[in-house]
């Protein structure tokens, strides 16, 4: 139960894909621009490769509630063989959208989602890192694709502020940082909605 | 300050330390062990060589050393265990039976 | 300062702004991060703090209470099977009276072995003479954290401080928080001073010794004072905090209990969840609260008598089995500060959330259904139950 004016986010991923990180930087960035957020894994045994799942409530005011979240207004898979295993759309709003990464269409994409009739939207996350960042991180586009498509930040100072917080987190070796900033960008413009 | 003279087992709690603290070194020095006493040495000074194979033995310390030799028992110490008599090489210490000394 | 940290992270950058003398700890999900971020610090320079690393918690312990004795401000964090390991070093810290701060990130005490949230682990030292205070979030978990050297380093407390959150739910959740700059928090702790400390030159301390029973009963009167004076102590240190802080703190907190008729009592991140539901059924008219207990060592029995005076019928949350077949230990603590009501409302006990089972809104605004059904009839039901689990009744 959220109040109206919340944003509520259910990553679905798989152990060492980076779900929970990329749920936490939207998390950093949101706070950054001001808003309340909660940005928090659901954690079992650390397994690479079980699936996982993370959670994001962004709004003007406080949250209080600190249960995981079962009517998301978005969800992000960032694995799409997830999709025959988890009930990934179970509680998605009516009006919410779901973002696959996948190099198929929202139109494929939308016979493997248990019925739902909302937004499909969908990217090639792998294809954007190999190509910007050398290897198979799909959680940074996957952020990108949730905020754009969510509208739950402005993209452009998205895209300013999550420089920043890169530079920071990235202090040490300041060379990733532009592949991250192209990989965003580029899956900004290439997400498909269907 | 409270020091462990002024404790015994009259004193109301108010009056007792916190965790039972002890803010002074030493204070087994106040302690009289020499009541826990059943059997006593005597100590014969006239066939004490002061060689002082008693005084490391002794469990309780209960035998005070000056300027090179070896003094009568601390009774308030001693537990009467008799251990010095044993080692001693000499016949300068014997047992008697019971508590008080001489 | 605005911020935003996990729980740990808090906890750990609380540690940093404190800069304590002494660190022993070892690592152990969902608190491994604590000492983790404070190696770092320490590692780099950003405090002087000496890290003991230590091959288990019974040590790590023990490292505490002799650094602390040394007259050292002395730091730790575990949770759930650390904290049982430590379990007889606890009770010497305590009784030892000295004012030891530990990181407690919840989590549920095996078996069956589990990583996720409850009770269990502090709840099972709630006896060993520590004072207890548990966090809703990450801004408490550090502002608590904060709070509580100056509470347990008072001459007349000296009592160790365990200061717990929810592990995961809390301890790994990023969330927003406001920070205050390290002066100021260095202002607020201030110095640690011990008057007694094991090597003063003038008078060395013992520690620790062996107690006859002609001592050991005076010194747990003394020890069981200190608890009571410990209780005013953390209102005045409240009060100190919400002058630097704007935060205010006391032993519970009760939210919405002005007119309430139906309340529930709460630890922790739930009461959070369980604020939400409390708005929602105001909204359709009922009149709901509830108490969040704040400090569970000392427990504030008058307070929460007081709070609950007016109210028809109340169910206690328990978040830890007690394993008594008569209700978790919250219960007992309150069914018992409610005996000397001269009206007492309902009672029941519902233990849920155990290893990390997740409670919604909906779960608590159905526990307020029970809730009404109970004041309406005035026929309270089985008193002692759990929710939450998969049950041959749900399909029924």
């Amino acid at each position: 139960m959220a109040s109206n004016d919340m944003v509520e986010i259910r990553w679905h991923g798989r152990g060492g894909q980076g779900a929970k990180t990329a749920c936490l930087l939207l998390a950093d960035v949101a706070a950054l621009e001001g808003k309340f957020v909660q940005g928090f894994p659901e954690y079992g045994p650390e397994r690479m490769g079980a699936p996982i799942t993370a959670f994001n409530r962004i709004s003007e005011k406080r949250c209080s509630i600190h249960s995981n979240i079962y009517d998301p207004d978005y969800v992000v898979v960032v694995d799409e063989s997830l999709l025959d295993s988890v009930d990934v759309t179970g509680g998605l709003k009516e009006g919410g959208a779901i973002i696959i990464n996948t190099p198929s269409s929202p139109q494929e994409m939308r016979p493997r989602l248990q019925g739902w009739a909302g937004k499909v939207c969908t990217i090639d996350a792998r294809c954007i890192s190999e190509k910007f960042l050398g290897k198979n991180l799909p959680n940074t586009p996957m952020l990108a694709a949730v905020v754009k498509v969510s509208g739950v930040l402005e993209t452009g100072r998205f895209l300013t502020d999550i420089e920043e917080s890169f530079k920071h987190k990235f202090a040490a070796k300041p060379q990733v940082i532009e592949g991250n900033m192209a990989t965003l960008k580029k899956s900004m413009e290439e997400v498909q909605v269907g | 300050m409270i020091y462990a003279k002024d404790i015994n087992e009259r004193t109301p709690w108010q009056d007792l330390t916190p965790g039972g603290e002890i803010y002074e070194p030493g204070t087994a020095r106040a302690f009289d062990t020499g009541t826990w006493r059943t059997n006593t040495p005597v100590f014969h000074v006239e066939a004490c060589k002061h060689c002082m194979l008693c005084v490391p033995f002794c469990p309780d310390s209960a035998i005070p050393v000056k300027d090179g030799k070896r003094l009568d028992f601390d009774y308030m110490h001693c537990k009467g265990c008799g251990i010095c008599e044993n080692v001693c090489p000499f016949p300068a210490i014997t047992m008697v039976t019971g508590g008080v000394a001489k | 300062m605005s911020n935003r940290l996990s729980g740990n992270e808090a906890v750990a950058y609380a540690m940093k702004q404190i800069n304590p003398d002494v660190m022993g700890a070892f690592p152990i999900t969902p608190s491994t991060e604590i000492p983790e971020y404070f190696a770092q610090y320490v590692a780099d320079g950003e405090v002087n703090t000496e890290y003991v690393t230590v091959e288990s918690e019974h040590s790590s312990m023990s490292v505490c209470i002799a650094a602390q004795a040394a007259g050292a401000r002395t730091v730790s964090a575990t949770s759930s099977c650390g904290l049982a390991l430590m379990y007889e070093l606890l009770y010497v810290a305590a009784s030892c009276r000295l004012p030891i701060v530990l990181a407690c990130v919840n989590r549920a005490l095996s078996g069956p072995i589990n990583i996720n949230n409850d009770y269990s682990d502090s709840m099972g030292a709630r006896d060993s003479g520590w004072i207890q205070i548990y966090a809703e979030n990450n801004q408490e978990a550090y502002d608590n954290f904060l709070m509580a050297m100056p509470i347990g380093e008072t001459p007349e407390v000296r009592l160790p401080v365990m200061s717990c959150m929810d592990g995961f739910i809390t301890s790994h959740a990023v969330e927003n928080i406001e920070l205050l700059d390290t002066d100021t928090v260095r202002k607020f702790i201030g110095e640690y001073h011990p008057e007694n400390y094991l090597l003063k030159r003038e008078n060395p301390l013992a520690v620790g010794p062996y107690d006859v029973s002609a001592y050991y009963m005076e010194h747990k009167v003394l020890e069981a004072e200190a608890m009571k004076v410990a209780k005013s102590r953390i209102l005045e240190v409240a009060a100190e905090f919400e002058r630097i802080s704007g935060r205010h703190y006391g032993l519970l907190e009760e939210y919405r209990m002005e007119d309430a008729r139906l309340a529930l009592v709460i630890i922790g991140s739930s009461a959070g969840t369980a604020k939400a539901a409390v708005d929602k059924l105001r909204e359709d008219g009922v009149k709901a609260g509830l108490v969040k207990i704040r400090v569970f060592r000392p427990f504030p029995g008058e307070e929460l008598a007081r709070a609950l005076a007016g109210t028809r019928a109340v169910a206690v949350m328990d978040k830890s089995e007690g394993f008594s077949a008569n209700g978790g230990p919250l219960f007992a603590e309150t069914r018992s500060a409610l005996y000397d009501l001269q009206e007492r409302p309902y009672l029941i006990d519902i233990v849920y959330g155990l290893g990390g089972r997740d409670v919604k809104t909906e779960d608590i605004e159905k526990v307020f259904g029970r809730l009404t059904d109970i004041a309406v009839t005035g026929e309270v039901g089985p008193v002692y139950t759990h929710m939450g689990q998969r049950s041959k009744e749900d399909n029924a």
